[in-house]
């Protein structure tokens, strides 16, 4: 027969001291660990859901990156003139020519400067991204110096809001537009008139071409043909699966978190052993009348470990409650394709969650594992006698 | 038995506990001596002191621009400029994607760029080799311990950046003092601009040796000065500053690391306060009986803040000691790249001094308690 619970709560009530300092101890840990995993998340979120599914994007042979891409005029001319493509109500191809480039911006905490996205795209580029919606001013106008920023970027940088002029290139641009990145990669671009950028940086070139097929089995064709072309020297890709390659910005902050609370949860675990070692000592007597009472030694181990486990999992609670405010915090870091800042939002999905919690269990089973074999071993009559 | 002796025994009554203990501030000590040697290496070291001494030029807008070389010679006309060398990133596939065979490679003049980094250690021969060798590459020695290579052997280099593939022999190994800063592979940028036309007479960034520190910030003005109207206008910074620049754009790094040392001290001050109430709530009756022996209430505390010092500052040298050997590793094997990360004497010591404040803080209160217990319910105290 098991041993109730209520003993191992009223147990921890009992030594409140212990408990808290321990569960507390564990909650940091936890904290740690969401932290990485929410900012990990919402790097994610922004990689792996931007992208239409019907577009597809072409870049130079070889360029792992729009910012080493060139594709000339007469290639986009070539390509404009591809089937498959979609048209627009004009009955245009939904053909953009773009230009990445990275400009460096300071931003608005004073925490200094960093590079930012600017991707020119001619007014094609708003029906390729129909996700894409303004939330105040209006989209550029063609061959006038105007952006448009993403909300996120007009409150991260310094004079990137309605109105203001930002520097760069050649002169200034007045930003005309704030959109909604919607949680994607576009949160951390600027995006401009790509005639007046190419004016601006002396670079007659395209870094991409971004198109839209009619439907997904002409995105699959056309990524082949493009990819294919021995004239054309290109890769084509949809732009889901370039968005997604960018994820591995989060190495990084990957490797050092995981190394971090790894070595904090080695650290919890010596603390939770070491209570649950006091506990055992502390309640020897009991133990062994427990086990004259009848309790078997793998009952006792059971009481004891999952009294451990209680530690953990209020630890674990804790530290979900004090890591909440985080949620949706808006950051950014360096992404290594386009060597600008992303800006995403860290995310605690039910999946952080659990894992957080799963995490917790595993610190105070591993801690309280020891203890309670000791407890479940130790001589009856000695431990009698005190 | 002194009163050494006797704090000592009683550190290690109950020894699991003592060493569990031990061990939990150990580990998170050596997160604190990591967090706090990664600081170091970014905001304090300034480098080897040739380091002081050298500037970098980079195109005013962004690094992903170009500037032209004929602004070298302009550059070198600046008084208090002694070497100028063009560096280009060319950011070459070796092998594979994977980040442990990613190695930064830079075009240069390989004759003048050993004026710059004047700390390189290259044998003479090895030099000659390699400055007349078109395609031959100087190749920092930590970088050819990791990859087990050796002089003449091939490596082959793709690009992505740049449309062509380049075919380099290794022709010479440089020594740095640190082995952080011998982690990259520079080779003639006369092979790329023989290989890639537009790239002809692009520069990605000119590294500067001024003659003295003081003329650091008055050159830096000069350079940024004679190119400000200019298509390609620039910004020059020290070299400590332009590495600082990568770091910033991680994002707010230092409140990462401040956030991670507070949680930290915090997690320690937890466990060392857990066990100092354990062991002086299991003492009631020998604290009443040592007052009767005539120890006042100050004696007591000092008796157990000396313990949980005693076991504070084990774990503090355990973690420093770790952390030395952890950060070596590192170091060894060339996934920084960044000079400077090693733990230092002061590091270990404001370690130490963390520990023993741990110590005393966590030991403080229940001592406190016991200490002014009154002796007749001690002696009855049951434990």
């Amino acid at each position: 027969m098991a041993i109730p619970i209520s003993y191992n709560v009223r147990n921890l009530r009992l030594r409140l001291g212990a408990t808290v300092m321990t569960a507390l101890g564990i909650a940091l840990t936890v904290a740690i660990a969401i932290f990485i995993m929410a900012l990990l998340s919402g790097l994610q979120q922004a990689f792996m859901t931007t992208g239409n599914p019907l577009n597809v994007m072409a870049m130079r042979k070889g360029s792992d990156s729009e910012l080493s891409s060139i594709i000339s005029r007469e290639q986009f001319g070539v390509i404009k003139a591809l089937p498959g493509l979609a048209k627009n109500s004009q009955g245009d191809p939904l053909a953009s020519g773009e230009m990445m480039v990275a400009i460096v911006l300071p931003r608005s905490d004073g925490t200094g400067e960093t590079n930012v996205s600017v991707r020119g795209m001619s007014p094609v580029g708003f029906e390729l991204r129909p996700e894409i919606k303004l939330l105040e001013g209006r989209w550029f106008a063609a061959g006038q110096r105007e952006v448009v920023v993403s909300r996120s970027i007009s409150k991260r940088f310094a004079n990137a809001g309605m109105g203001n002029t930002l520097q760069f290139g050649k002169g200034s641009w007045t930003v005309v537009g704030i959109f909604d990145g919607a949680g994607t990669a576009h949160d951390s671009e600027i995006w401009a008139d790509v005639n007046q950028m190419v004016t601006d940086f002396d670079r007659p070139v395209f870094s991409s071409v971004v198109m839209q097929a009619s439907d997904a089995v002409a995105a699959d064709a056309l990524s082949n043909r493009l990819s294919d072309d021995q004239r054309l020297k290109l890769d084509g890709m949809s732009e889901n699966s370039y968005f997604a390659k960018q994820t591995k910005s989060g190495a990084a902050i990957k490797f050092v978190g995981t190394l971090v609370a790894i070595i904090m949860a080695i650290g919890s675990c010596f603390a939770a052993m070491n209570t649950m070692y006091a506990a055992v000592a502390y309640r020897g007597r009991e133990i062994a009348t427990l086990r004259v009472l009848g309790f078997s030694r793998p009952s006792i181990l059971t009481s004891f470990v999952l009294e451990a486990l209680l530690i953990s999992l209020v630890g674990g609670l804790v530290a979900v409650i004090l890591m909440l405010p985080f949620n949706g915090l808006t950051t950014g870091t360096s992404n290594q394709v386009t060597f600008s800042e992303v800006i995403f939002q860290m995310r605690m999905t039910p999946a952080v969650i659990a894992i957080a919690m799963m995490f917790a269990a595993i610190m105070g089973v591993l801690g309280g594992v020891a203890p309670a074999w000791h407890a479940a071993r130790q001589n009856i009559l000695a431990a009698l006698r005190g | 038995m002194t009163l050494t002796q006797f704090v000592a025994k009683n550190t290690f009554r109950n020894r699991r506990r003592s060493i569990l203990t031990i061990i939990s501030i150990g580990v998170s000590l050596l997160l604190l001596t990591l967090m706090m040697t990664i600081w170091r290496a970014f905001y304090i070291d300034s480098g080897p002191p040739e380091s002081a001494l050298r500037l970098i030029t980079r195109h005013r807008v962004s690094l992903t621009f170009a500037l032209p070389m004929a602004y070298r010679e302009k550059i070198r006309a600046i008084p208090g400029v002694v070497n100028v060398a063009p560096e280009n990133w060319f950011g070459g596939r070796w092998k594979d994607d994977k980040p442990e065979n990613f190695f930064p490679q830079f075009g240069t003049d390989p004759e003048e760029i050993t004026k710059v980094y004047t700390e390189w250690k290259i044998p003479p021969d090895q030099f000659q080799a390699w400055i007349h060798d078109r395609t031959g590459a100087l190749v920092g020695r930590t970088l050819v311990n990791k990859h087990g290579w050796k002089l003449g052997d091939r490596v082959i280099l793709q690009g992505t950046i740049f449309p062509t593939n380049l075919e380099l022999t290794i022709r010479a190994i440089y020594d740095t003092d640190d082995p952080n800063a011998a982690s990259v592979m520079y080779f003639n940028q006369k092979y790329v601009y023989e290989s890639v036309k537009y790239m002809k007479d692009q520069v990605g960034v000119f590294a500067i040796r001024v003659d003295s520190p003081e003329a650091v910030s008055r050159v830096a003005r000069a350079v940024d000065d004679t190119f400000r109207n200019s298509p390609q206008p620039t910004k020059t910074e020290t070299e400590k500053a332009f590495g600082l620049s990568f770091i910033a754009m991680l994002g707010n790094v230092k409140a990462f690391i401040l956030g991670i040392s507070l949680a930290v001290v915090f997690a320690i001050l937890l466990v060392s306060a857990n066990t100092m109430a354990m062991s002086i709530r299991e003492r009631v009756r020998e604290v009443a009986v040592l007052k009767t022996l005539g120890f006042t209430r100050g004696g007591i505390l000092a008796l157990f803040v000396g313990e949980a010092m005693s076991l504070a500052l084990v774990g503090g040298i355990l973690g420093a000691l770790l952390a030395t050997f952890l950060v070596r590793a590192i170091a060894e094997s060339g996934q920084f790249f960044g000079p400077g990360l090693r733990v230092t004497f002061p590091t270990m010591l404001v370690a130490l001094v963390v520990a023993a404040f741990v110590g005393f803080a966590s030991a403080f209160l229940p001592s406190y308690r016991a200490s002014s217990l009154n002796i007749a319910e001690g002696l009855r105290h049951l434990g």
